[in-house]
């Protein structure tokens, strides 16, 4: 399936240059010149939902503005593969797997399927992730330059999953990961890009005063005291107990509130039980806001990310953790645990405050509430770290990049 | 006013990281791979490391040094290393030669220390660049103060501070242009000693700018 991008409320490319400068958008501009009609295809396994649909979403209309020919096809599949490469991502990202042949096989018959469906003949094709792996089947004659764009953390893979895709992904041309820490080490080159975000998505872009007020009211929280946000999913691994806990230790010095929202719930089991955990630890404090926010809810996500004077993210376990470049983006200062791509995002002491446990966090928090001019001083440096690198204008720059790399290689692209 | 028979072209540069497989878990582990690293290794971590940190005027710009000192506590050892100057070389291998020099002093010196396990390890990456041309040339001081003002942050750091590689001198691309071309050795020299170190690549043009602006003003 191609996906097609309603242009009617696109936006482009001049629209970024308040944002970024000029001089920045001639030089993507400059950067593209040489690749003006080159074709290339991206293959994800979802068109909505999801980080990697979200990227490409804005993506390939930069790209396309940039003159590049450029396509996105979606891997279809049935219930039982989505269940399989379901069970294949959390493997990857080191959890149990108990490996069934019949697994493998399904596997293996829809990427058969979309193999057949699917014409991959760009010079350039980039697949995202494990689901359409697979593909690499159909690369006739080692035509064009095949890559591998890996979104999740492949550092502790399980052995067994790792095994059965590690020789799919050596017959590509390279590997893209979004941290040296979740790479492996492949024969193939690896390339480093780092996730990004939309700051001109409804969750990322200003916002009027008077709405960011109403969001306030609406969920009843008091602008006028200090209010700590953590926007996560309700689930054991952003350990939003453990954010409860610290900020029950800073309610003892200071007098502010706590918001937790997120997504999730209503359609998982475990963000049920957890959510309900949640609510029971918080008690009866009207200065804790749990709020379980529809999957529409962009405007009010970064409503509250603007009304925060410290967004934390306390997750255990963590892939990228954008909600870390989305808080840094709107120049809030962060306090973040130390795990998955967020050391990346967080500079201890340069762009927020690095923790590793509850205490830890409690402790940056009443520092940060204590040293206000620290506080500005760590978002203004974030905002910058963000704009350097975390934005979606930076992601077409190295795809931009990685391109012409390959034309000056002279490493032959037949298609 | 002067005008430039050869003009000055201005280029940007995009970068590409590629991400190496060597990991070093301690500072012997370092020493071990500072020696089988590429240039373009060590080009990441000293010269890019300016350009993509370039908005933090504080702490280490050197990846190397950071790391010694964020995850190996060892702030004098990480000193040493910061202050190899990249200006003072007009190779990477001289700065490399002296990187490893340093960390092999530490780990002779510190033998069981050397050996102990860092917080995080540091992980070596290769910059590889991409020049593009920006179809802009100038040839009168005027000019160039003009197009200065309209340059990206790469293409700053490309004409300023990568520069002395592909130049093989103790200079810049700006500096040498004016130099050379206008005659305007004094005002070259100033520019060639603006710290790379302590200002933002904003303060690096802005400084260019009002020193373009001085002799303008003459």
């Amino acid at each position: 399936m191609s996906v097609e991008i309603a242009k009617a409320h696109s936006l482009q490319l001049d629209d970024y240059a308040p944002i970024l400068g000029l001089p920045e958008i001639h030089e993507l501009r400059s950067l593209a010149e040489r690749l003006k009609g080159r074709s290339v295809q991206m293959v994800n396994s979802t068109a909505v939902g999801g980080g990697v649909a979200e990227i490409l979403n804005r993506l390939i209309p930069i790209l396309s503005e940039l003159g590049l020919a450029i396509r996105w096809e979606v891997m279809t599949g049935g219930n039982d593969f989505f269940e399989v490469t379901k069970a294949f991502h959390n493997a990857l990202h080191g959890g149990a797997y108990e490996a069934r042949p019949q697994n493998f096989e399904i596997f293996q018959r829809y990427t058969e399927q979309n193999r057949a469906r699917l014409t991959l003949d760009s010079e350039f094709v980039v697949i995202h992730d494990p689901q359409p792996a697979g593909l690499i089947d159909a690369r006739a004659n080692h035509s064009g330059h095949w890559f591998w764009r890996c979104h999740i953390d492949l550092s502790q893979p399980n052995k067994t999953v790792w095994s059965f895709l590690e020789p799919l992904v050596s017959r590509y041309d390279g590997a893209i990961f979004s941290s040296p820490e979740f790479a492996r080490q492949l024969s193939i080159p690896q390339y480093l890009f780092y996730p990004c975000i939309d700051p001109l998505s409804e969750k990322n872009h200003d916002l009027e005063p008077e709405f960011v007020h109403e969001v306030l009211e609406r969920f009843g929280i008091d602008s006028k005291r200090p209010i700590l946000t953590q926007i996560s999913r309700f689930d054991r691994l952003k350990d939003p107990l453990g954010v409860v806990r610290a900020y029950q230790i800073v309610r003892r010095y200071f007098d502010c509130q706590l918001v937790l929202a997120g997504g999730g719930a209503a359609d998982d089991p475990e963000g049920g039980v957890v959510l309900a955990e949640v609510k029971e630890a918080a008690g009866p404090d009207p200065d804790i806001h749990i709020l379980d926010l529809p999957p529409w809810s962009a405007l009010e996500i970064n409503a509250l990310q603007r009304a925060s004077t410290i967004v934390i993210q306390k997750s255990l376990r963590e892939g990228f953790g954008l909600t870390v470049a989305e808080a840094l983006w709107k120049k809030k200062p962060v306090i973040a645990s130390a795990v998955g791509g967020i050391p990346l995002q967080v500079i201890h002491k340069h762009t927020g405050l690095l923790v590793h446990s509850v205490e830890g966090a409690a402790y940056q928090i009443r520092f940060l509430l204590a040293n206000p001019a620290i506080a500005d001083r760590l978002s203004q440096q974030g905002h910058e770290h963000v704009l350097e690198h975390f934005l979606i204008t930076g992601n077409a720059k190295r795809y931009l990049t990685l391109f012409l790399h390959l034309l000056d290689s002279g490493q032959p692209a037949d298609a | 006013m002067n005008a430039a028979e050869h003009p000055f072209q201005f280029y940007t540069a995009a970068y590409l990281t590629r991400i190496g497989n060597q990991k070093a878990s301690n500072l012997a582990e370092l020493r071990r791979d500072l020696e089988g690293s590429s240039d373009a290794s060590i080009f990441y971590h000293t010269y890019q490391s300016l350009s993509r940190h370039h908005f933090l005027t504080e702490g280490f710009s050197n990846d190397f040094a950071q790391w010694v000192l964020a995850a190996c506590n060892r702030p004098r050892l990480a000193e040493e290393m910061a202050s190899l100057d990249i200006r003072d070389y007009v190779a990477l291998a001289g700065l490399r030669a002296d990187l490893l020099r340093v960390v092999k002093d530490f780990c002779l010196a510190h033998p069981k220390e050397s050996e102990l396990n860092a917080f995080e390890p540091f992980y070596f990456c290769e910059a590889i660049e991409i020049p593009i041309p920006l179809g802009l040339e100038v040839r009168t001081l005027r000019e160039f103060h003009d197009s200065l003002g309209e340059l990206s942050h790469s293409s700053l750091y490309y004409h300023f501070v990568s520069s002395r590689l592909r130049l093989h001198l103790r200079s810049n691309d700006f500096s040498l242009w004016l130099e050379k071309e206008l005659g305007l050795r004094a005002l070259a020299e100033r520019a060639n000693r603006i710290d790379i170190y302590t200002r933002t690549l904003e303060g690096i043009q802005a400084r260019l700018m009002a020193l373009v602006e001085g002799e303008l003003a003459k």
